[in-house]
Protein backbone atom coordinates (compact mmCIF):
# COMPACT_ATOMS: atom_id res chain seq x y z
CA UNK A 1 0.00 0.00 0.00
CA UNK A 2 2.76 2.24 0.92
CA UNK A 3 4.67 1.72 -2.21
CA UNK A 4 1.55 2.49 -4.15
CA UNK A 5 0.93 5.61 -2.29
CA UNK A 6 4.50 6.62 -3.09
CA UNK A 7 4.19 6.23 -7.17
CA UNK A 8 0.58 7.57 -7.06
CA UNK A 9 2.20 11.01 -4.98
CA UNK A 10 5.70 11.05 -7.37
CA UNK A 11 2.98 10.35 -10.83
CA UNK A 12 0.56 13.25 -9.47
CA UNK A 13 3.33 16.01 -8.86
CA UNK A 14 5.14 14.90 -12.40
CA UNK A 15 2.12 15.49 -14.44
CA UNK A 16 0.75 18.83 -12.68
CA UNK A 17 4.81 20.55 -12.98
CA UNK A 18 3.88 19.03 -17.01
CA UNK A 19 1.02 21.10 -17.19
CA UNK A 20 3.16 24.07 -16.20
CA UNK A 21 5.93 23.43 -18.15
CA UNK A 22 3.92 23.00 -21.05
CA UNK A 23 1.99 26.16 -20.38
CA UNK A 24 -1.36 24.34 -20.73
CA UNK A 25 -3.39 26.99 -18.70
CA UNK A 26 -1.85 30.22 -19.06
CA UNK A 27 -2.17 33.47 -18.75
CA UNK A 28 -3.73 35.40 -21.93
CA UNK A 29 -0.73 37.63 -24.00
CA UNK A 30 0.39 40.79 -22.11
CA UNK A 31 -0.56 44.20 -23.83
CA UNK A 32 0.76 46.67 -21.18
CA UNK A 33 4.17 48.23 -20.89
CA UNK A 34 4.53 46.89 -16.75
CA UNK A 35 3.30 43.52 -18.01
CA UNK A 36 6.25 42.06 -18.50
CA UNK A 37 7.78 42.65 -14.93
CA UNK A 38 4.70 40.70 -13.50
CA UNK A 39 4.93 37.97 -15.42
CA UNK A 40 8.77 37.91 -15.13
CA UNK A 41 7.87 37.71 -11.24
CA UNK A 42 5.41 35.60 -11.99
CA UNK A 43 7.41 33.04 -13.81
CA UNK A 44 10.56 33.97 -10.81
CA UNK A 45 7.66 33.02 -8.17
CA UNK A 46 6.38 29.67 -9.92
CA UNK A 47 9.90 28.63 -10.97
CA UNK A 48 10.82 28.74 -7.05
CA UNK A 49 7.87 27.64 -5.25
CA UNK A 50 7.67 24.66 -8.54
CA UNK A 51 11.13 23.72 -7.65
CA UNK A 52 10.02 23.55 -3.66
CA UNK A 53 7.03 21.78 -4.36
CA UNK A 54 8.70 19.18 -6.99
CA UNK A 55 11.78 18.48 -4.08
CA UNK A 56 9.01 18.16 -1.34
CA UNK A 57 6.83 15.71 -3.04
CA UNK A 58 9.61 13.74 -4.58
CA UNK A 59 11.12 13.30 -0.71
CA UNK A 60 7.06 12.42 0.28
CA UNK A 61 7.34 9.59 -1.89
CA UNK A 62 10.73 8.20 -1.61
CA UNK A 63 10.10 8.52 2.73
CA UNK A 64 6.71 6.45 1.67
CA UNK A 65 8.87 4.16 -0.06
CA UNK A 66 11.27 3.65 2.26
CA UNK A 67 8.60 3.51 5.13
CA UNK A 68 6.52 0.29 3.59
CA UNK A 69 9.25 -2.47 3.41
CA UNK A 70 7.38 -5.78 3.94
CA UNK A 71 9.33 -7.02 7.40
CA UNK A 72 10.37 -4.97 10.43
CA UNK A 73 14.44 -4.95 9.40
CA UNK A 74 13.46 -3.46 5.71
CA UNK A 75 11.47 -0.65 7.45
CA UNK A 76 12.43 2.79 7.32
CA UNK A 77 11.50 3.90 10.89
CA UNK A 78 12.60 7.91 11.06
CA UNK A 79 13.89 10.36 9.02
CA UNK A 80 17.18 9.85 8.13
CA UNK A 81 19.20 12.23 9.91
CA UNK A 82 16.18 13.21 11.78
CA UNK A 83 12.85 15.17 11.53
CA UNK A 84 14.94 18.51 13.01
CA UNK A 85 17.05 18.71 10.05
CA UNK A 86 14.56 18.90 7.71
CA UNK A 87 12.03 21.08 9.50
CA UNK A 88 15.20 23.94 9.72
CA UNK A 89 16.23 23.17 6.17
CA UNK A 90 12.79 23.74 4.68
CA UNK A 91 12.44 26.83 7.07
CA UNK A 92 15.38 28.15 6.11
CA UNK A 93 14.48 27.87 2.12
CA UNK A 94 11.36 28.93 2.47
CA UNK A 95 12.26 32.03 3.94
CA UNK A 96 15.42 32.85 1.73
CA UNK A 97 12.76 32.55 -1.25
CA UNK A 98 10.03 34.38 0.18
CA UNK A 99 12.45 37.12 1.42
CA UNK A 100 13.94 37.27 -2.23
CA UNK A 101 10.09 37.21 -4.11
CA UNK A 102 9.43 40.35 -1.84
CA UNK A 103 12.87 42.04 -2.36
CA UNK A 104 12.41 41.75 -6.31
CA UNK A 105 8.94 42.41 -6.13
CA UNK A 106 8.21 45.07 -4.46
CA UNK A 107 10.48 47.29 -7.46
CA UNK A 108 7.84 45.91 -9.72
CA UNK A 109 4.73 46.45 -7.78
CA UNK A 110 6.23 49.99 -6.91
CA UNK A 111 7.15 51.05 -10.54
CA UNK A 112 3.09 50.39 -11.24
CA UNK A 113 1.08 51.64 -8.55
CA UNK A 114 3.80 53.81 -6.83
CA UNK A 115 4.90 56.60 -9.51
CA UNK A 116 3.02 58.81 -10.41
CA UNK A 117 1.32 58.93 -14.23
CA UNK A 118 3.50 60.47 -16.71
CA UNK A 119 2.36 64.29 -17.13
CA UNK A 120 0.94 64.35 -20.72
CA UNK A 121 -1.17 61.05 -20.10
CA UNK A 122 -4.70 60.80 -21.42
CA UNK A 123 -7.42 61.48 -17.99
CA UNK A 124 -10.01 58.80 -17.81
CA UNK A 125 -12.14 59.43 -15.06
CA UNK A 126 -14.28 56.02 -13.64
CA UNK A 127 -16.69 55.17 -11.86
CA UNK A 128 -18.18 51.94 -10.45
CA UNK A 129 -21.63 51.07 -9.48
CA UNK A 130 -23.69 48.15 -8.43
CA UNK A 131 -22.87 47.01 -11.60
CA UNK A 132 -21.60 48.67 -14.40
CA UNK A 133 -18.44 50.88 -14.80
CA UNK A 134 -18.99 54.31 -16.53
CA UNK A 135 -15.72 55.90 -17.90
CA UNK A 136 -15.58 60.07 -18.08
CA UNK A 137 -13.70 61.96 -21.11
CA UNK A 138 -13.01 65.93 -20.30
CA UNK A 139 -14.51 66.43 -23.86
CA UNK A 140 -13.41 69.27 -26.00
CA UNK A 141 -12.41 72.04 -23.58
CA UNK A 142 -9.93 69.27 -22.11
CA UNK A 143 -11.41 69.99 -18.77
CA UNK A 144 -13.65 67.54 -16.71
CA UNK A 145 -16.98 69.15 -14.75
CA UNK A 146 -17.37 69.01 -10.90
CA UNK A 147 -18.96 65.83 -9.45
CA UNK A 148 -21.81 66.39 -7.29
CA UNK A 149 -23.72 62.62 -5.91
CA UNK A 150 -26.63 64.78 -5.19
CA UNK A 151 -27.09 65.19 -8.85
CA UNK A 152 -26.52 61.19 -9.82
CA UNK A 153 -29.76 60.09 -11.75
CA UNK A 154 -28.69 56.62 -13.69
CA UNK A 155 -32.28 57.20 -15.55
CA UNK A 156 -31.17 60.16 -17.30
CA UNK A 157 -27.91 58.68 -17.65
CA UNK A 158 -26.27 61.06 -15.44
CA UNK A 159 -23.99 58.48 -13.49
CA UNK A 160 -21.37 60.78 -12.23
CA UNK A 161 -23.38 63.33 -11.03
CA UNK A 162 -22.69 66.16 -13.16
CA UNK A 163 -24.20 69.47 -13.10
CA UNK A 164 -24.36 70.92 -16.45
CA UNK A 165 -26.98 73.95 -15.90
CA UNK A 166 -24.38 75.50 -13.73
CA UNK A 167 -21.15 74.12 -14.47
CA UNK A 168 -19.72 74.90 -18.10
CA UNK A 169 -16.99 72.59 -17.70
CA UNK A 170 -19.75 69.51 -17.43
CA UNK A 171 -21.46 70.35 -20.14
CA UNK A 172 -18.83 68.76 -23.00
CA UNK A 173 -17.42 66.33 -20.92
CA UNK A 174 -17.99 62.51 -22.09
CA UNK A 175 -19.35 59.55 -20.57
CA UNK A 176 -19.50 56.03 -21.45
CA UNK A 177 -19.85 52.30 -20.89
CA UNK A 178 -16.25 51.78 -22.17
CA UNK A 179 -13.14 52.00 -21.97
CA UNK A 180 -11.77 53.02 -25.41
CA UNK A 181 -8.00 54.32 -25.53
CA UNK A 182 -5.14 55.21 -28.40
CA UNK A 183 -2.63 52.32 -27.94
CA UNK A 184 1.01 53.03 -26.98
CA UNK A 185 -0.20 56.24 -24.92
CA UNK A 186 0.04 56.63 -21.52
CA UNK A 187 -3.36 56.88 -19.77
CA UNK A 188 -3.97 57.83 -16.17
CA UNK A 189 -7.28 56.89 -14.48
CA UNK A 190 -8.85 57.79 -11.35
CA UNK A 191 -11.09 55.11 -9.54
CA UNK A 192 -13.95 56.10 -7.38
CA UNK A 193 -17.49 54.32 -6.63
CA UNK A 194 -20.88 55.44 -6.22
CA UNK A 195 -21.35 52.77 -3.98
CA UNK A 196 -19.69 49.93 -2.36
CA UNK A 197 -15.73 48.46 -3.21
CA UNK A 198 -15.47 47.28 -6.60
CA UNK A 199 -12.55 46.54 -8.25
CA UNK A 200 -10.69 47.30 -11.58
CA UNK A 201 -9.32 44.28 -13.27
CA UNK A 202 -7.48 43.30 -17.00
CA UNK A 203 -6.06 40.38 -17.09
CA UNK A 204 -4.46 41.77 -20.29
CA UNK A 205 -2.84 44.68 -18.34
CA UNK A 206 -1.48 42.52 -15.62
CA UNK A 207 -3.19 44.94 -13.37
CA UNK A 208 -6.22 44.90 -10.38
CA UNK A 209 -7.16 48.00 -8.03
CA UNK A 210 -9.79 48.19 -5.99
CA UNK A 211 -12.78 50.95 -6.11
CA UNK A 212 -12.79 52.29 -2.40
CA UNK A 213 -15.95 54.42 -1.90
CA UNK A 214 -14.78 58.08 -0.86
CA UNK A 215 -11.50 57.60 -2.35
CA UNK A 216 -9.99 58.40 -5.20
CA UNK A 217 -7.65 55.87 -6.17
CA UNK A 218 -4.93 56.80 -9.34
CA UNK A 219 -4.05 53.97 -11.89
CA UNK A 220 -1.82 54.53 -14.96
CA UNK A 221 -0.76 52.21 -17.41
CA UNK A 222 0.14 51.99 -21.04
CA UNK A 223 -1.67 49.62 -23.90
CA UNK A 224 0.70 48.14 -26.30
CA UNK A 225 -1.79 46.20 -28.72
CA UNK A 226 -5.04 47.12 -30.06
CA UNK A 227 -8.02 45.17 -29.48
CA UNK A 228 -10.98 44.36 -27.20
CA UNK A 229 -10.51 43.29 -23.72
CA UNK A 230 -12.79 42.65 -21.10
CA UNK A 231 -12.56 44.79 -17.32
CA UNK A 232 -14.48 42.97 -14.69
CA UNK A 233 -14.73 43.75 -11.63
CA UNK A 234 -12.94 41.18 -8.58
CA UNK A 235 -14.57 42.55 -5.19
CA UNK A 236 -17.66 40.42 -4.24
CA UNK A 237 -19.97 43.78 -4.76
CA UNK A 238 -23.74 42.51 -4.67
CA UNK A 239 -26.30 40.20 -6.45
CA UNK A 240 -25.02 41.41 -9.67
CA UNK A 241 -21.58 40.91 -9.46
CA UNK A 242 -20.59 38.02 -11.64
CA UNK A 243 -22.47 40.63 -14.19
CA UNK A 244 -20.37 43.26 -13.54
CA UNK A 245 -18.01 44.10 -16.44
CA UNK A 246 -16.86 46.58 -18.88
CA UNK A 247 -14.75 46.45 -21.82
CA UNK A 248 -11.27 48.13 -22.53
CA UNK A 249 -11.02 48.70 -26.31
CA UNK A 250 -7.29 49.95 -27.49
CA UNK A 251 -7.61 51.33 -31.00
CA UNK A 252 -5.09 53.25 -33.21
CA UNK A 253 -4.41 56.74 -32.57
CA UNK A 254 -6.88 58.31 -35.67
CA UNK A 255 -9.75 55.71 -35.34
CA UNK A 256 -9.48 56.63 -30.94
CA UNK A 257 -9.35 60.26 -32.35
CA UNK A 258 -13.18 59.44 -34.79
CA UNK A 259 -14.11 57.59 -31.86
CA UNK A 260 -13.48 60.61 -29.79
CA UNK A 261 -15.03 63.12 -32.22
CA UNK A 262 -18.19 60.93 -32.56
CA UNK A 263 -18.76 61.05 -29.05
CA UNK A 264 -18.54 64.63 -29.06
CA UNK A 265 -21.14 65.10 -30.69
CA UNK A 266 -23.58 63.04 -29.35
CA UNK B 1 -74.06 69.88 -56.11
CA UNK B 2 -73.87 70.45 -52.37
CA UNK B 3 -77.57 68.27 -52.32
CA UNK B 4 -76.08 65.59 -54.27
CA UNK B 5 -73.16 65.40 -52.11
CA UNK B 6 -75.42 65.74 -48.87
CA UNK B 7 -77.09 62.41 -50.78
CA UNK B 8 -74.49 60.43 -51.06
CA UNK B 9 -73.22 60.56 -47.53
CA UNK B 10 -75.77 58.21 -45.92
CA UNK B 11 -74.82 56.00 -48.88
CA UNK B 12 -71.24 56.32 -48.11
CA UNK B 13 -71.79 55.92 -44.10
CA UNK B 14 -73.81 52.42 -45.20
CA UNK B 15 -70.91 50.95 -47.54
CA UNK B 16 -68.52 52.48 -44.51
CA UNK B 17 -70.34 50.24 -42.34
CA UNK B 18 -70.76 47.46 -44.28
CA UNK B 19 -67.26 47.26 -45.07
CA UNK B 20 -66.14 47.53 -41.59
CA UNK B 21 -69.04 44.63 -40.71
CA UNK B 22 -67.15 42.47 -43.03
CA UNK B 23 -63.79 43.26 -41.45
CA UNK B 24 -65.14 42.37 -38.55
CA UNK B 25 -66.98 43.34 -35.50
CA UNK B 26 -67.61 46.55 -35.67
CA UNK B 27 -66.48 48.07 -32.07
CA UNK B 28 -68.84 50.17 -31.40
CA UNK B 29 -68.23 54.44 -30.43
CA UNK B 30 -67.62 54.55 -27.01
CA UNK B 31 -70.46 56.06 -24.64
CA UNK B 32 -69.37 59.71 -23.19
CA UNK B 33 -67.17 62.71 -24.40
CA UNK B 34 -63.45 62.74 -25.50
CA UNK B 35 -60.88 65.13 -24.23
CA UNK B 36 -57.69 65.13 -26.52
CA UNK B 37 -55.32 67.09 -26.92
CA UNK B 38 -51.04 66.71 -27.61
CA UNK B 39 -48.15 67.40 -25.44
CA UNK B 40 -45.36 69.60 -26.59
CA UNK B 41 -42.47 71.31 -25.50
CA UNK B 42 -40.80 75.02 -25.83
CA UNK B 43 -36.98 75.59 -25.27
CA UNK B 44 -34.70 73.30 -25.84
CA UNK B 45 -34.57 70.00 -24.12
CA UNK B 46 -31.70 67.56 -23.00
CA UNK B 47 -29.97 65.85 -25.81
CA UNK B 48 -31.16 62.34 -25.82
CA UNK B 49 -28.03 59.95 -25.05
CA UNK B 50 -27.06 56.69 -26.23
CA UNK B 51 -26.88 53.66 -23.83
CA UNK B 52 -24.31 51.65 -23.97
CA UNK B 53 -24.91 47.74 -22.99
CA UNK B 54 -21.95 45.87 -24.23
CA UNK B 55 -21.79 44.49 -20.91
CA UNK B 56 -25.31 42.78 -21.16
CA UNK B 57 -24.61 41.05 -25.37
CA UNK B 58 -27.82 39.24 -25.06
CA UNK B 59 -29.67 42.96 -24.84
CA UNK B 60 -27.50 44.55 -26.92
CA UNK B 61 -27.89 42.73 -30.05
CA UNK B 62 -31.47 42.94 -29.45
CA UNK B 63 -31.12 46.86 -30.50
CA UNK B 64 -29.92 47.32 -33.92
CA UNK B 65 -29.41 51.38 -33.22
CA UNK B 66 -28.27 52.06 -29.54
CA UNK B 67 -31.48 52.41 -26.78
CA UNK B 68 -31.59 56.36 -25.94
CA UNK B 69 -32.31 57.56 -22.18
CA UNK B 70 -36.01 58.03 -22.24
CA UNK B 71 -36.31 60.84 -19.34
CA UNK B 72 -37.40 63.39 -21.87
CA UNK B 73 -37.84 61.84 -25.34
CA UNK B 74 -39.00 63.78 -27.99
CA UNK B 75 -40.40 63.76 -31.39
CA UNK B 76 -41.67 65.60 -34.32
CA UNK B 77 -43.24 69.25 -34.33
CA UNK B 78 -41.95 69.43 -30.55
CA UNK B 79 -44.34 66.88 -29.17
CA UNK B 80 -43.13 65.22 -25.93
CA UNK B 81 -43.51 61.25 -25.45
CA UNK B 82 -44.24 59.20 -22.11
CA UNK B 83 -46.55 61.93 -20.93
CA UNK B 84 -48.89 60.30 -18.54
CA UNK B 85 -52.70 62.59 -19.18
CA UNK B 86 -55.43 61.89 -16.74
CA UNK B 87 -58.48 62.79 -14.80
CA UNK B 88 -57.31 63.96 -11.46
CA UNK B 89 -60.38 65.92 -10.11
CA UNK B 90 -64.18 65.14 -11.03
CA UNK B 91 -64.14 61.68 -11.76
CA UNK B 92 -65.58 59.59 -8.67
CA UNK B 93 -63.27 56.53 -9.58
CA UNK B 94 -64.71 53.22 -8.70
CA UNK B 95 -63.47 49.84 -8.67
CA UNK B 96 -60.07 49.13 -10.23
CA UNK B 97 -60.32 47.29 -13.53
CA UNK B 98 -60.07 43.33 -13.95
CA UNK B 99 -57.50 43.94 -17.03
CA UNK B 100 -54.09 42.63 -15.77
CA UNK B 101 -51.43 45.36 -16.64
CA UNK B 102 -48.36 44.00 -18.27
CA UNK B 103 -45.05 45.66 -17.89
CA UNK B 104 -41.90 43.65 -19.63
CA UNK B 105 -38.18 43.54 -19.52
CA UNK B 106 -37.15 43.07 -22.82
CA UNK B 107 -33.68 44.22 -24.45
CA UNK B 108 -32.45 45.22 -20.42
CA UNK B 109 -35.35 48.32 -21.23
CA UNK B 110 -38.55 48.28 -19.44
CA UNK B 111 -41.18 47.93 -21.98
CA UNK B 112 -43.48 50.64 -21.52
CA UNK B 113 -41.31 53.32 -20.08
CA UNK B 114 -44.56 55.11 -18.58
CA UNK B 115 -46.76 52.44 -17.42
CA UNK B 116 -50.38 53.72 -16.11
CA UNK B 117 -52.78 51.58 -14.05
CA UNK B 118 -55.65 51.95 -11.73
CA UNK B 119 -55.13 51.71 -7.59
CA UNK B 120 -56.17 48.28 -7.24
CA UNK B 121 -55.39 46.87 -10.71
CA UNK B 122 -53.11 43.51 -11.24
CA UNK B 123 -50.57 44.54 -12.47
CA UNK B 124 -47.95 41.65 -14.31
CA UNK B 125 -44.07 41.63 -14.66
CA UNK B 126 -42.30 39.78 -17.26
CA UNK B 127 -38.40 38.77 -17.77
CA UNK B 128 -38.34 38.19 -21.53
CA UNK B 129 -34.21 38.78 -21.36
CA UNK B 130 -31.92 35.62 -21.26
CA UNK B 131 -30.12 37.63 -18.06
CA UNK B 132 -31.50 38.50 -14.49
CA UNK B 133 -33.03 41.65 -13.42
CA UNK B 134 -33.86 42.60 -9.87
CA UNK B 135 -37.00 44.77 -10.40
CA UNK B 136 -37.12 47.60 -7.81
CA UNK B 137 -39.78 50.24 -7.52
CA UNK B 138 -38.78 52.96 -5.21
CA UNK B 139 -42.40 53.57 -3.86
CA UNK B 140 -42.74 55.58 -0.41
CA UNK B 141 -46.15 55.94 -0.38
CA UNK B 142 -46.87 52.07 -1.54
CA UNK B 143 -44.66 49.14 0.27
CA UNK B 144 -40.91 49.02 -1.49
CA UNK B 145 -40.05 46.20 -2.65
CA UNK B 146 -37.40 45.03 -5.42
CA UNK B 147 -37.69 41.18 -6.75
CA UNK B 148 -34.96 39.29 -8.49
CA UNK B 149 -36.07 37.53 -11.94
CA UNK B 150 -33.49 34.95 -13.09
CA UNK B 151 -34.05 34.64 -16.73
CA UNK B 152 -36.87 32.42 -17.56
CA UNK B 153 -38.71 33.07 -14.36
CA UNK B 154 -42.44 33.31 -14.11
CA UNK B 155 -44.22 36.70 -14.23
CA UNK B 156 -44.38 38.42 -10.54
CA UNK B 157 -48.12 39.19 -10.05
CA UNK B 158 -48.44 42.50 -8.06
CA UNK B 159 -50.54 44.99 -6.95
CA UNK B 160 -50.11 48.86 -5.59
CA UNK B 161 -53.50 50.13 -3.60
CA UNK B 162 -52.15 54.16 -3.23
CA UNK B 163 -52.03 56.31 -5.50
CA UNK B 164 -48.00 57.43 -6.97
CA UNK B 165 -46.35 57.95 -9.48
CA UNK B 166 -43.29 54.87 -8.58
CA UNK B 167 -39.80 55.22 -10.16
CA UNK B 168 -38.57 52.00 -11.38
CA UNK B 169 -35.39 51.21 -11.65
CA UNK B 170 -33.15 47.28 -12.14
CA UNK B 171 -30.40 46.68 -9.05
CA UNK B 172 -28.57 44.73 -11.73
CA UNK B 173 -28.44 47.04 -14.95
CA UNK B 174 -28.27 50.85 -13.79
CA UNK B 175 -29.21 52.56 -17.16
CA UNK B 176 -32.46 50.26 -16.82
CA UNK B 177 -35.57 53.11 -15.58
CA UNK B 178 -39.26 53.38 -15.57
CA UNK B 179 -42.36 54.44 -14.07
CA UNK B 180 -45.17 53.12 -13.21
CA UNK B 181 -48.18 55.78 -12.24
CA UNK B 182 -50.95 54.45 -9.75
CA UNK B 183 -53.84 56.76 -10.68
CA UNK B 184 -57.17 56.91 -8.76
CA UNK B 185 -59.05 57.03 -12.25
CA UNK B 186 -59.62 54.98 -14.81
CA UNK B 187 -59.77 57.22 -17.52
CA UNK B 188 -55.96 57.86 -18.41
CA UNK B 189 -53.59 57.77 -21.62
CA UNK B 190 -49.83 58.09 -22.20
CA UNK B 191 -48.66 60.13 -25.37
CA UNK B 192 -47.33 58.53 -28.41
CA UNK B 193 -44.12 59.48 -30.52
CA UNK B 194 -46.19 62.53 -31.92
CA UNK B 195 -47.24 63.60 -27.98
CA UNK B 196 -50.79 63.06 -29.17
CA UNK B 197 -53.49 61.31 -26.36
CA UNK B 198 -57.13 61.12 -26.10
CA UNK B 199 -59.62 60.29 -22.89
CA UNK B 200 -62.54 58.75 -24.16
CA UNK B 201 -65.78 57.33 -22.58
CA UNK B 202 -66.01 60.47 -20.08
CA UNK B 203 -69.47 61.33 -18.88
CA UNK B 204 -71.08 64.73 -19.49
CA UNK B 205 -68.95 66.97 -16.25
CA UNK B 206 -66.27 69.08 -15.04
CA UNK B 207 -62.81 67.62 -14.64
CA UNK B 208 -59.15 68.41 -14.12
CA UNK B 209 -57.04 67.24 -16.38
CA UNK B 210 -53.49 66.83 -15.25
CA UNK B 211 -50.43 66.03 -17.47
CA UNK B 212 -47.27 64.67 -15.49
CA UNK B 213 -44.02 63.99 -17.09
CA UNK B 214 -40.98 62.29 -15.40
CA UNK B 215 -38.63 65.34 -15.32
CA UNK B 216 -40.91 68.42 -15.64
CA UNK B 217 -43.83 67.52 -13.15
CA UNK B 218 -47.62 68.51 -13.98
CA UNK B 219 -49.80 70.72 -15.50
CA UNK B 220 -53.70 71.03 -15.30
CA UNK B 221 -56.11 72.64 -16.77
CA UNK B 222 -59.82 72.39 -16.23
CA UNK B 223 -61.81 71.12 -18.94
CA UNK B 224 -65.99 70.92 -19.17
CA UNK B 225 -67.29 68.40 -21.59
CA UNK B 226 -71.27 67.50 -22.29
CA UNK B 227 -71.70 63.61 -22.71
CA UNK B 228 -70.89 63.30 -26.37
CA UNK B 229 -68.76 66.51 -27.00
CA UNK B 230 -65.03 66.31 -27.87
CA UNK B 231 -62.60 68.82 -26.54
CA UNK B 232 -59.06 69.37 -27.22
CA UNK B 233 -56.87 70.29 -24.17
CA UNK B 234 -53.47 70.92 -25.11
CA UNK B 235 -50.12 71.10 -22.96
CA UNK B 236 -46.98 72.50 -23.33
CA UNK B 237 -44.04 72.48 -21.19
CA UNK B 238 -40.73 74.55 -20.64
CA UNK B 239 -38.14 72.19 -21.44
CA UNK B 240 -34.41 73.21 -20.00
CA UNK B 241 -31.38 71.62 -22.26
CA UNK B 242 -29.82 70.18 -18.81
Amino acid sequence: MGKVFAVLVTLITLISIAFFVMHTWWLPPNISTTGKAVDHQLEETLIGTGVLFLAGQLMLGCFAWMASGKTKDTRAKRFPGGATSVVVTAIVVVGIEIFTLTFVGSKAWGAIYLTPAEPGALRVDVQAEQFAFYFRYPGPDGQFGGLHPDKIDDGSGNYFGLDPANDVAARDDIVVGSLVVPVNRPIALSLHSKDVGHSFYVRELRMQEDFVPGLDIPLHFTATQVGKYEIVCTQLCGLGHYNMKAYLEVMSEPDYEQWLKTQAGQ
Amino acid sequence: MNRKLLCLLPAAAVIFYAVKAGAGAPIPPPAGGTISGKVTYTGTPPKMKPIDMSKEPTCAKQHTTPVMTENVTTGPDSSLQYVVVYISEGDPGGAASTETVRYDQRGCQYLPHVLPMQAGQVLQIFNDDQTSHNIHPLAKVNPEWNKSQPAGSLPIDTKYDKPEFIPVKCNIHPWMHGYFVVLNTSHYAVTGPDGSFSLKGLPAGKYTVTAWQEQYGTQTQEVTIGSTETKTANFTFKALPY
